[in-house]
């Protein structure tokens, strides 16, 4: 029973949840010696509080919205894609080869030929994931997860081989030609008298994730492949009395995923490092996974989600650069968020239920 | 017997839900060593009542008394100490432990099981002894049919020392010999002293085994009777608020051409057995042919094969044309564009996405309609319009589209399934326990609806477990067992006696 107005459900609860994650990583802070308070003030403004900073901020949730989306992408189909990581790798692959070997006369036409490339390979390594769970039942969780390894070893085999350029000692791919660099956010917002994001790596993909999210809802709310995904995710003998093939939603649905989680490369490859290099993704797959969570698979909730964890990485880079609080405590707050936002939600549910009810016994029945 | 404390008495009980007031001022007096029927439609509040007094919710007002004692129940330990004991319509039982580790999950004593465990078969020997009872204590729960857990649900009650016992709808899932059996042992429990709540939507039993008899209307007691002195078309009017025709009026069939003709009809089932052994028969144009038969004997699969998601062999001609049996899920949306409508017999797991709205459910299966598109999308608006419309033709309450319909009761979700498919004018219905869970007033206008679509001509194929519904409606019965039909009777020759027998596997004389 859902007695939760729903501004409450969407707005207050991840609200409580964030503050008590944030009171429990004050303690932590403090044990260690350090003062809370001054520690979260480096973050916001190691984070927020210039255009550099928000330029790494926007630059992280760029990743995190992707791999976010394709995590919900996937959950609406009641499908677990834990392969976000090792589809993001191969994303890196195709954008690679679209920009080392086809000539682009400009930026703009190489990002819409990257795009496609990275979303192509993405969805190519969860094909056969999908595959698997669709006709052999092996479930998709672990099929997935031994992909990531597969897609790190095979990245790690051609950067040390194929790909890199002959003399190298640099485990990575030539720099990409000039007419496929993007547009940083310092190209685009700065003028002549006013440097803004100087440096910092956000870049013109921003503005495909947004595009992404409003495709992403199109899809699932808007089209009846959507539905039919949904209707799937909701009750599979259902579905499958509508007539919807199981097999087709399992595979276009992962297949959609990968893809997403592909297309965070034309942030980091294309955008930030110019190249592939090893190890490039940096865990946003995973992440994407808590994003997804945080924003209840919706796309205006993993946008909001990707920024504030887009901030937990830039703040937290920031306080291992200025304290002496060591980077791993980030993983520690990043991982009391994802517990207090998802694992835990419901400890802050109840009691705001209760008090709720309180509120409404007041008023007169009827209203 | 010298008027005794009751053994249960409720007095001003009031609960709301936001606006709804679920329970208004409800007050009822259950003398000890009765049956006490509580009698309602579905939504009338009876569940609410039930687990108010079971701890489930905190009532907003009003008073509990058990013998005489007034008992504060927060919680559900709170009703077992009290001597309150349960059976939910769909039971809570561990599926891979046995009988007796059921029976003390919960009421274990000690760290070590072995002891509990011993003590629970000395227990539940003398149980079963006292009530007639017979269950296997060693069996696994997954081993042993609805009857037996349902045997088990009771046993746990009492081996926690319930002295009432409430039991909700008990008969939902039931073959009338299993609800017999049920009644024989709460009649045994009744003359063993225990106070028995029963709550069901269904007449016959009231009058069967109650001795008093509440009647709930719209979260209130509309009025508390003695069965004795009751008629049920009485009941069915306090029930409803107006008079119900409990038996359903029709014109003779008119049959016309063969609309479905179905040919030695075989289906193995994923584990490899044979569920449908050979099924031969006709629908024509104009009549309702009723499948009538204990569940589990194969109509499931017929119903699933005919609709196209479950490969089968054998052959089956619609409009004689022979129709796809390889089952691939994708049949299922033909057969709905050929005009073969199916309203399956789990509405809610099959006929309907609870966690979707009453919109997007009236969509199911027809999402692809193009009525329904705008350009590449879904028009989401079109199919809300339709929906508020076909929830206005058929009565659906509360009317709102956006509505989770995991929010109605359970007549009105069946009546969105069958809005959204008989509102298609199928040439064809196929109709899977079309009443099951569902109240008195819906079921008078559910049976409405098929009779009309057959006076127009239409051919419907109707399953049920209810041989009341399958005698009431049909024009011709077949019975299954085993996976295969016994034999056709005309309903107007045959009887409930002649029906059990072959619905057992037995034919009177010649087959």
């Amino acid at each position: 029973m859902n007695e939760l107005p729903k501004w409450a459900e969407v707005v207050l609860v991840p609200l409580m949840s964030l503050l008590l994650a944030a009171v429990l990583s004050g303690l932590v802070i403090l044990a260690i010696g350090e003062s809370p308070l001054g520690a979260f003030q480096l973050m916001v403004q190691g984070a927020l509080g210039s255009t550099y900073g928000w330029g790494y901020t926007l630059y992280y949730a760029t990743n995190f919205i992707f791999t976010g989306l394709a995590v919900a992408v996937a959950f609406h189909a009641r499908l677990f894609n834990i392969g976000g990581e090792g589809q993001a790798i191969l994303g890196g692959l195709g954008v690679a080869f679209v920009c080392l070997y086809i000539p682009w006369p400009h930026w703009s036409l190489a990002i819409v030929g990257a795009t496609i490339g990275a979303a192509l390979f993405g969805a190519a390594w969860a094909f056969l994931p999908a595959l698997l769970q669709a006709k052999r039942g092996s479930h998709i969780v672990i099929t997935t997860i031994m992909f990531n390894f597969m897609a790190a070893a095979l990245l790690n085999y051609l950067l040390i081989g194929l790909l890199k350029p002959a003399g190298s000692m640099d485990t990575a791919t030539a720099k990409f030609p000039p007419a496929t660099h993007l547009p940083s956010f310092q190209d685009m917002f700065s003028t002549a008298d006013n440097i803004m994001f100087r440096g910092a790596p956000a870049n013109v993909s921003f503005f495909v994730a947004i595009m992404a999210c409003i495709a992403v809802w199109i899809l699932l709310w808007h089209t009846r492949l959507g539905y039919e995904i949904r209707a799937f995710g909701h009750a599979e003998s259902a579905a499958k009395y509508a007539g919807i093939s199981p097999t087709k939603i399992i595979m276009i649905s992962m297949m959609i995923s990968g893809a997403l989680a592909g297309m965070m490369a034309i942030n980091n490859v294309m955008g930030e490092a110019e190249r592939l290099i090893l190890g490039s993704v940096e865990g946003a797959g995973f992440i994407g996974i808590a994003v997804a969570l945080m924003g209840r698979n919706h796309p205006i909730g993993i946008f909001i989600a990707a920024i504030l964890f887009g901030f937990l990485y830039q703040g937290g880079a920031e306080l291992a650069l200025w304290t002496a609080i060591p980077r791993e405590l980030i993983v520690v707050i990043q991982a009391l968020v994802i517990l207090f936002t998802g694992a835990l939600d419901n400890m802050v549910r109840m009691p705001l239920k209760k008090l709720f009810r309180l509120f409404r016994r007041t008023e007169p029945a009827g209203v | 017997m010298t008027n005794p404390a009751p053994a249960l008495e409720l007095i001003g009980i009031c609960k709301a839900f936001g606006p709804v007031q679920a329970n208004k001022n409800i007050s009822i007096r259950v003398m000890p060593g009765t049956i006490h029927g509580i009698i309602g439609e579905n939504g009338a509040g009876k569940s609410t009542l039930m687990s108010i007094l079971y701890g489930f919710y905190k009532a907003d007002a009003g008073e509990i008394y058990v013998a005489g004692r007034k008992t504060l129940i927060p919680d559900s330990q709170a009703a077992i100490s009290a001597g309150i004991g349960m059976v939910f319509q769909h039971f809570k039982l561990v599926e891979n432990f046995t009988v007796l580790e059921n029976l003390i999950l919960g009421a274990e004593d000690g760290f070590m099981l072995g002891k509990s465990i011993s003590k629970a078969r000395r227990l539940l020997k003398s149980l079963s002894e006292d009530y007639g009872l017979d269950v296997d204590p060693d069996a696994k729960i997954e081993d042993i049919g609805v009857g037996m857990r349902q045997r088990v649900e009771i046993l746990k009650a009492l081996y926690r020392q319930a002295d009432i016992l409430i039991l909700d709808e008990p008969t939902g899932t039931l073959t009338p010999a299993e609800a017999d059996q049920l009644f024989r042992i709460l009649g045994r429990l009744k003359d063993e002293g225990k106070t028995i709540v029963l709550i069901t939507h269904k007449l016959r039993e009231i009058m069967d085994v109650t001795d008093t008899v509440s009647v709930m209307r719209a979260g209130e007691m509309a009025a508390t009777v003695k069965t004795s002195e009751v008629s049920p078309p009485e009941l069915a009017e306090i029930m409803v608020g107006r008079k119900v025709l409990l038996s359903v009026v029709k014109e003779p069939a008119t049959p016309g051409p063969k609309m479905l003709e179905v040919r030695d009809l075989k289906v193995v089932d994923n584990y490899g057995v044979e569920r449908l052994k050979g099924a031969t028969f006709d629908v024509r144009a104009g009549e309702i042919l009723g499948i009538a038969g204990v569940a589990g004997n194969g109509q499931s699969e017929l119903l699933e094969a005919l609709a196209g998601y479950r490969k089968a062999t054998g052959s089956v001609k619609y409009k004689g044309n022979n129709v796809d049996l390889s089952g691939v899920v994708s049949n299922a949306m033909g057969r709905r564009t050929d005009g073969i409508a199916h309203v399956p017999e789990d509405r809610q797991s099959e006929g309907l996405i609870m966690d979707f709205m009453a919109w997007e459910n009236i969509a199911l299966g027809y999402h692809l309609d193009p009525e329904y598109r705008n350009g590449m999308l879904i028009d989401n608006g079109a199919i809300r319009e339709d929906t508020n419309q076909k929830m206005d033709r058929f009565d659906v309450r509360p009317q709102a589209s956006q509505l989770e319909v995991k929010n109605f009761s359970g007549g009105n979700q069946q009546k969105i399934v069958l809005a959204r498919e008989i509102e298609r004018n199928p040439d064809l219905l196929l109709i899977g326990q079309p009443t099951r869970g569902v109240d008195i007033g819906a079921i008078e206008f559910i049976h409405k609806q098929i009779v009309a679509l057959r006076d127009q001509g239409k051919a419907i194929l109707l399953v049920s477990v209810e041989l009341d519904e399958i005698l009431s409606l049909s024009d011709r019965i077949a019975v299954m067992f085993d996976g295969r039909i016994m034999g056709e009777r005309d309903p107007k020759e045959t009887d409930e006696g002649e029906l059990g027998l072959m619905m057992a596997g037995m034919t009177r004389g010649a087959a």
